[in-house]
């Protein structure tokens, strides 16, 4: 079995891994890191957004391999300490979630999106989640802790 | 209220977020048992066939696996239906069996067939690829109309694919009203099914401890004492002492995750015979063909009024799609979930329904956020909305001139409820002024100017939840007690854990319960915790579905508070050596009137568990107490949903540019968490009414099986919302409280609608089904141009 290295949350992790394994499994199942969720088979719900060298991505679309080597951030990596991200503090103030379980997914990829467009208008907001489900919240208060964020941030 | 802010009706920030924010929630896929095994599901790809033969042996020597099972091992119970529906000649409704694994015959696409337990989930999988199924292939039968026909049988046992005849009112009284009426205005009504899909895919882990015989079963539920109990006591016959069921964190349920399912019976009951525990959990495409799904009404509806357009009396026959199996409670949803609403607001005085259940080779249908609520409004809204179209009054004078007025309340019904409370003259007005009703023409000039069509609906909607006074469902076929239970504990230090029976997938339980508690003892929040989801922790529980957590199991948990309070009154007493009857309570201090002698909340229960000079006969020591609360009537959220749209009649795109909602859901608690739960109500309303729609072909085939396929609300597909709130208190419960869970689901779909009838109307098109996606309204616009033409 191939052997993966990569950084995640700052610390070095390597293990062996099936050549078909994703980096979602890989950070579920081997590191442990259970706040990536997996909430479909078909790369849409976005449940399971990291970022991947700066950038978001879903890591239920990315092999384990194809990872080797890069600094990967999850949800457990973003805040300082007792801290929260100001995106996670923004999502907690204006009740961004309800039952949780998009909530990482969102949250990673609504902080790449202010880093990228720190000024989004609300239809690029909600263009940008296009690739994050949502059952509970309806959108309404997820948007507004994103434009929350985009001040504090 | 202490701390300036932490009792009933203040916007508490939810105490639960951090653990989900920092990736540190617990659902049952995160859970990971010593010794883990993992279980694969085979599922059937047929809709309908004869099982001849299954060859498991390849699959047995594959590598990792440890057991292959199918139907003929796992010889059980089956799995039960919660109420008994009884037909109108009296008889009670076709039961079929439901085994968790296939005996001899499949009945829908992803009918379990075998299960597969293997050391890693991919071994698993890859070896139930190796178990060969030898199917004789049945037709299948989908439609209702075709079901009902005859022919294919769905279970050849009972001879019928009827599984139930019911009706409620007095069909010939009808007949008469109509036969006098002046204007009578007719609807036929699809309402479209829809797949639940809650985030976080269905999972389950068994365990069995051979030590002391316990099965424990970590499940996504929204019930676990109910779980225990149907699957212990009819499916597995595991006495209750010796099954635990935990429902950990659970991501998102709207009714899905309320039934017993087939991998949760298979789980618990294989990990006794591998000697592991074994984990499952769907992948998506498993849930869109096991979870249940929701919905799927065919409606023909009339309406009768006299000549100033008051309701006279109003006939429904409806046609209830069950699925391939009766779950847990999908034959209560079109009958008393449903019918029994049919009033609405309205006073419309007799009303008749007949609901015919009816089997067929698809998933089995449960309730769905409403259940049997949005249906019967989606019905009445558009029948009304119809209505005012075809006798020339204005949607808001129709519902005006038959609104339930303020001062009639307790109000009966013709269909068996009594309304408590209400004020939908207020809800109605509250809303024309947030939508801006008024400036609704300048706007639709506006989109005229560029070509597109523009419209405004309306819902006035009410519904029945805090679900429910067990004696009333018992006297309708329940075969469950509905009330709910907590116990609070005060610890040594005063600090407090409240165990309830209600169950937090989403609605903040931890944070509006623990207000409950603040405002109660005068205790801030961080002394407060809120345990629920395990039923060896939880004395027992019935749940949280039909809004009932804060009607039904909040007043169970004030009710215990009461009896705490009670108690730390008698240790007061007997400390201060004054009278019971003199001690008074409040902001957390117990002081003798007219004295200043006082002791802390803290104290007393420091004293209540150090109890070194209590009269021991008289005073017991300990500050812990239970209690069971029923609820006295269901209770009746309302309000109105006002939709506007704007449609591109050249693309058949629908934009909804407001969506306002005003709805009465009695007391409010924490403001935030009501206007969330109604947010993300409206969404899935907004879906059901313009993007979500389960697709089966003739075969049986599921062709909406993914997210590639079936339309989920996406952020770029709503707007944001204007919600507010306008209450009556409910009279029969302490706290005042309805339920605010699934007003949004229920009010906002024929608000929708009718908003995009109402821009289209003058092309001529008089009804658009749901989901009103683009192909069907260009297609509707298309049909309705010669038609229009024509008039």
């Amino acid at each position: 079995m191939p052997t993966v290295t990569m950084t995640v949350n700052g610390k070095k992790v390597s293990g062996e891994v099936e050549a078909r394994t994703l980096l979602v499994q890989f950070l579920r199942e081997n590191l442990h890191l259970t706040g990536t969720h997996v909430g479909c088979d078909t790369s849409q719900c976005g449940a399971c957004v990291v970022h991947v060298n700066g950038d978001s991505a879903k890591s239920c679309t990315m092999l384990a391999v194809q990872a080797d080597g890069a600094d990967v951030v999850t949800i457990e990596g973003l805040a300082n300490g007792d801290e929260l991200h100001p995106m996670q503090a923004a999502f907690k103030e204006h009740h961004g979630l309800q039952c949780g379980f998009c909530t990482p997914g969102m949250v990673m990829s609504a902080v790449d999106l202010v880093k990228k467009n720190p000024k989004a208008t609300e239809h690029e907001i909600r263009e940008w989640l296009e690739g994050n489900i949502c059952r509970c919240t309806g959108y309404h208060n997820i948007v507004k802790a994103i434009q929350h964020a985009q001040q504090t941030m | 209220m202490p701390d300036g802010g932490t009792g009933i009706g203040a916007a508490v920030k939810r105490v639960e977020d951090k653990r989900f924010l920092t990736g540190r929630g617990t659902y049952t896929d995160d859970i990971n048992r010593p010794g883990q095994t993992y279980a694969y599901i085979l599922r059937s790809p047929q809709a309908h066939a004869k099982i001849d033969r299954i060859d498991t042996s390849a699959a047995a020597s594959a590598p990792g696996v440890l057991a292959v099972f199918t139907g003929a091992d796992m010889q059980v119970g089956s799995l039960p239906c919660g109420w008994q529906v009884h037909s109108k000649d009296g008889s009670p409704m076709h039961e079929p069996p439901h085994p968790p694994l296939a005996q001899g015959k499949v009945r829908c696409v992803g009918d379990q067939v075998a299960v597969v337990i293997a050391e890693t989930y991919a071994q698993a999988k890859d070896a139930a690829e190796k178990i060969v199924v030898d199917y004789t292939p049945l037709p299948a039968v989908v439609d209702m109309n075709k079901a009902l026909a005859g022919g294919t049988l769905v279970h050849d046992e009972i001879g019928t694919n009827l599984c139930y005849d019911w009706e409620i009112g007095d069909e010939g009284q009808i007949d008469e009203a109509f036969a006098k009426a002046a204007h009578v205005t007719k609807i036929d009504i699809v309402n479209n099914r829809l797949i639940p899909n809650a985030m976080e895919p269905r999972a389950a882990v068994g365990e069995y401890d051979r030590a002391t015989g316990e099965y424990t079963l970590y499940t996504t539920s929204q019930n676990p004492h109910v779980i225990r109990l149907l699957m212990g006591a009819f499916v597995l016959s595991i006495p209750e002492h010796k099954l635990r069921v935990v429902a950990p964190d659970v991501g998102g349920g709207f009714g899905s995750k309320i039934y017993h399912y087939a991998e949760e019976a298979i789980v618990t009951w294989a990990s006794s015979r591998v000697g592991r525990p074994i984990k499952w959990t769907a992948e998506r495409s498993e849930s869109f063909m096991s979870d249940a799904h929701g919905r799927d009404h065919i409606t023909h509806a009339q309406l009768a009024m006299d000549s100033e357009g008051k309701f006279l009396a109003l006939k429904v026959e409806t046609k209830a799609n069950m699925g391939a199996y009766l779950s847990t409670f999908a034959s209560c949803v079109p009958t008393y979930l449903y019918a029994t609403l049919l009033a609405g607001v309205y006073t419309t005085p007799l009303i008749y329904c007949n609901v015919k259940a009816i089997f067929t080779n698809t998933v089995p249908v449960d309730a769905y956020r409403g259940a049997g609520r949005p249906e019967a409004t989606y019905l009445i809204e558009r029948l009304v909305d119809r209505a005012a179209r075809e006798i020339g009054l204005s949607q808001v004078e129709i519902r005006r001139r038959n609104f339930i007025p303020a001062d009639a309340f307790p109000y009966q019904t013709p269909v068996a409820l009594q309304y408590d409370s209400g004020n939908y003259t207020a809800t109605l007005d509250a809303a024309l002024k947030a939508a801006d009703a008024d400036g609704f023409a300048a706007r639709k000039a506006a989109s005229e100017a560029k070509g597109k069509r523009r419209g405004l609906g309306f819902s006035t909607y009410l519904e029945a939840c805090g679900i429910a006074p067990s004696a009333v469902v018992g006297s309708l076929g329940a075969r469950a007690g509905l009330y709910e239970s907590a116990e609070v504990r005060v610890h040594p230090t005063g600090s407090v854990t409240v165990f309830t029976g209600a169950h937090s997938h989403g609605q903040g339980h931890e944070t509006t319960f623990a207000q409950l508690v603040s405002e109660k003892l005068g205790l801030p929040m961080d002394n407060i915790e809120i345990s629920h989801g395990d039923t060896n922790k939880v004395q027992f529980g019935m749940g949280t579905y039909g809004s009932r957590s804060l009607a039904v199991g909040g007043e169970a948990i004030v009710k215990a508070l009461d009896k705490i309070i009670a108690k730390a009154k008698k240790i007061a007493a007997h400390v201060m050596e004054a009278s019971e009857a003199d001690i008074e309570f409040k902001d957390g201090n117990f002081t003798v009137a007219g004295t200043d002698k006082s002791m802390a909340f803290g104290e007393v229960a420091l004293t209540a568990y150090v109890p070194h000079n209590f009269p021991h006969q008289e005073l017991e020591p300990g500050l812990d107490e239970k209690a069971f609360y029923d609820p006295l009537n269901f209770t009746f959220p309302g309000g109105c949903h006002i939709a506007e749209v704007e449609v591109d009649p050249d693309t058949g795109v629908v934009k909804v540019e407001r969506m306002t909602a005003v709805d009465d859901v009695g007391r409010v608690i924490n403001p935030m968490i009501v206007a969330g739960q109604i947010h993300g109500g409206l969404a899935q309303g907004i879906g059901q009414a313009l993007l979500e729609g389960c697709v089966y072909n003739e075969d049986g085939q599921l062709v909406t099986g993914s997210y590639m396929d079936y339309t989920m609300p996406r952020a770029d597909n709503l707007p944001s919302f204007s919600v507010g709130t306008e209450s009556t208190l409910c009279a029969h419960n302490s706290l005042g409280v309805k339920g605010c869970g699934e007003v949004g689901a229920i009010g906002s779909p024929p608000a929708v609608i009718n908003a995009v009838v109402d821009a289209l109307w003058d092309l001529g098109v008089r009804d658009m089904p749901m989901p009103a996606n683009p192909q069907t309204v260009w297609k509707t616009i298309q049909s309705a141009r010669p038609a229009a033409a024509a008039e």
